[in-house]
């Protein structure tokens, strides 16, 4: 049960219960699809980027607690942050969620992205982890096509 | 072809000695996260007996030949177990003749060979394809394929709020235009049971034949290919406690005997020149290359296995069961079952309150109970109930009640993380 703690913390379990940045925004310039076939996860991701700056992002769709919860987060920590420092951040992201399971977290790197240093002790749910990262990355780079985490 | 015997009477009376049953799968006593396991996915794999374990291992350890060409003693005795495998699963079926039993992977590539050997010769533009609402992905795929390569419509038969097949609106859709009927036996993410008998009989009214999708109908249901009357049955042997990567496709003698070749390669010629090759009868025909010979070999076992548990006391056992588990899990706050047809096999699926049904899969794997959670492969079926995917236990007749208790306990847990 403590490893269930672990993945589905306080602080998951509100961002899934009410998720920020929920929603269209009217001036989105920027909107990508992202699912995840195995498991029918599906949202859209849309953004205000102004030059390197994301000046607005929000998210719709639908998804377990950790896609949900890592898609509200997410919004939240990258709202206002330059496109480098998204990209990067999802990076930082990225390594924590495949890393070995005792390898420390780097807090000051992720943030509140940390709390998800639980998903690695579940393999089959790091892709519900990183799906709204995912879109959003192929979302700035200006992606076409609908992501997939196949 | 040798003749078939009688299928071998059933015996009602037969009961099931649970207990007895699960010392025959070890699997079963496997601790998961240190819990004793629960395993109720039969739907996408069955566990395998010891007596299954054993034929493959045996076959390996002492009997390993390639089939059909050899001389030598190993390869007869390969070809011989092989064979005898076939009419193994002939009698199983009720098939007249073993040549109406093809050797596939399993009911995916089955039901591509009927879409690709059957339907490309038949299905002209303007055609018809009757398929359910309720349908696998793999009964779904290979008709929108032959449909766009030959012009033919795709029809599908809607369902009730139960998850019923609606069999006036079938009638409907039925017409001189219609030429296959591709229907699941069982659907593999609600349970529900379609009358085969009575759409096949529909079906021929009209001219059209009947591929039925038999991965959840075999491990559960009466097999009877003379009774039934479809025209091809489709299986896969690990969801009937045998080895995966073998199924079957049952398909009638003058059917197949007219269809073309699926693969082209050894074993299914008759003669090879440069200027042309004759193919092979059914079913070699349809055998390209050396097949899955030891998974036959496991899939008799199985079979074997299941007769000597009893059909007819399995079906009762697992309907007992499946009635137990409604009632249990009808207790969970927030629990809505999908799919409530009044014939069903024991499938279970629900969503709990606004719960997605993989975290609920994660906190019950975490109690060592083994669920699938997800669209099923049955996204059309997950579109009609409005949801993106569900939680399925799908029960065989080594599941318990007690295992049943684990899994609403669990349920509980889940109630309880999420509040």
């Amino acid at each position: 049960m403590s490893e269930l703690r672990e993945l589905y913390q306080e602080i998951i379990l509100e961002h899934n219960k009410t998720p920020r940045n929920f929603g269209k925004i009217e001036t989105a310039n920027r909107t990508q699809e992202g699912y995840n076939p195995l498991c029918g996860d599906h949202l859209h991701v849309h953004l205000y980027v102004n030059g390197d700056q994301i000046e607005e992002i929000s998210f719709e769709g639908s998804g377990c607690a950790i896609s949900k919860a890592s898609a509200s987060l997410m919004t939240a920590a990258i709202k206002g942050a330059p496109v480098a420092e998204a990209l990067e951040l999802f990076e930082h992201f990225h390594q924590m969620l495949t890393a070995e399971v005792d390898e420390p977290v780097d807090d000051e790197r992720l943030g509140k992205m940390a709390i998800f240093a639980g998903v690695r002790e579940f393999p089959m749910r790091v892709k519900c982890a990183t799906l709204a990262w995912h879109t959003m990355k192929a979302a700035v780079l200006d992606g076409q096509d609908p992501v997939s985490t196949e | 072809m040798t003749a078939l015997v009688e299928r071998p009477a059933m015996d009602p009376s037969h009961s099931i000695d649970v207990e007895k049953i699960r010392r025959d799968f070890p699997v079963l006593n496997e601790k998961i996260r240190d819990k004793k396991l629960a395993y109720f996915d039969n739907g996408a794999t069955t566990q395998k007996p010891l007596t299954v374990i054993y034929a493959v291992q045996r076959f390996y350890t002492a009997e390993n030949a390639n089939i059909h060409r050899g001389v030598h003693f190993l390869s007869q005795q390969a070809t011989f177990a092989y064979e005898r495998a076939r009419g193994r699963i002939g009698q199983f079926l009720n098939a007249r003749d073993n040549s109406e039993l093809v050797f596939v992977r399993g009911t995916t590539e089955a039901i591509n060979l009927v879409a690709h050997s059957y339907g490309r010769p038949n299905v002209g533009e303007g055609d018809e394809i009757i398929i359910s609402h309720i349908e696998h992905h793999s009964n779904i795929v290979p008709w929108q394929m032959l449909c766009e390569e030959k012009g033919a419509k795709l029809k599908v038969v809607p369902i009730n709020e139960a998850g019923e097949f609606l069999f006036d609106e079938y009638e409907k859709l039925l017409s001189e235009r219609t030429k296959i009927v591709a229907v699941t036996h069982a659907s593999n993410a609600l349970g529900t049971i379609l009358p085969i008998k009575e759409i096949t009989a529909l079906a021929h009214k009209h001219g059209a034949v009947t591929v039925v999708d038999g991965a959840q109908g075999v491990p559960h249901l009466p097999v009877d290919m003379q009774d039934l009357d479809c025209d091809f049955y489709a299986f896969s042997g690990h969801k009937l406690f045998g080895p995966t990567g073998v199924g079957v496709l049952y398909g009638k003698k003058q059917l197949l005997d007219a269809m073309p070749p699926w693969e082209g390669g050894g074993s299914m010629i008759q003669r090879v020149s440069f200027e042309g090759t004759t193919y092979a009868d059914p079913p070699t025909r349809f055998e390209a290359g050396t097949p899955n010979i030891a998974g036959g070999i496991g899939l008799e076992a199985a079979i074997d296995y299941v007769n000597s548990v009893g059909r007819e006391a399995i079906a009762a056992y697992e309907t007992e069961l499946h009635d137990y588990a409604v009632e249990a899990i009808g207790e969970v706050p927030g629990l809505r079952l999908i799919g409530t047809a009044r014939e069903k096999v024991a499938v279970l699926s629900f969503v709990l309150g606004d719960i997605h049904p993989h975290d609920i899969g994660t906190i019950l794997d975490a109690e060592g109970v083994a669920v699938r959670a997800g669209h099923h492969c049955a996204q059309p079926t997950m579109q009609f109930y409005q949801v993106p995917a569900t939680v399925r236990a799908s029960l065989a007749f080594y599941n318990t009640r007690g295992e049943i208790d684990t899994l609403v306990k669990a349920l509980h847990k889940v109630n309880e993380v999420f509040q």
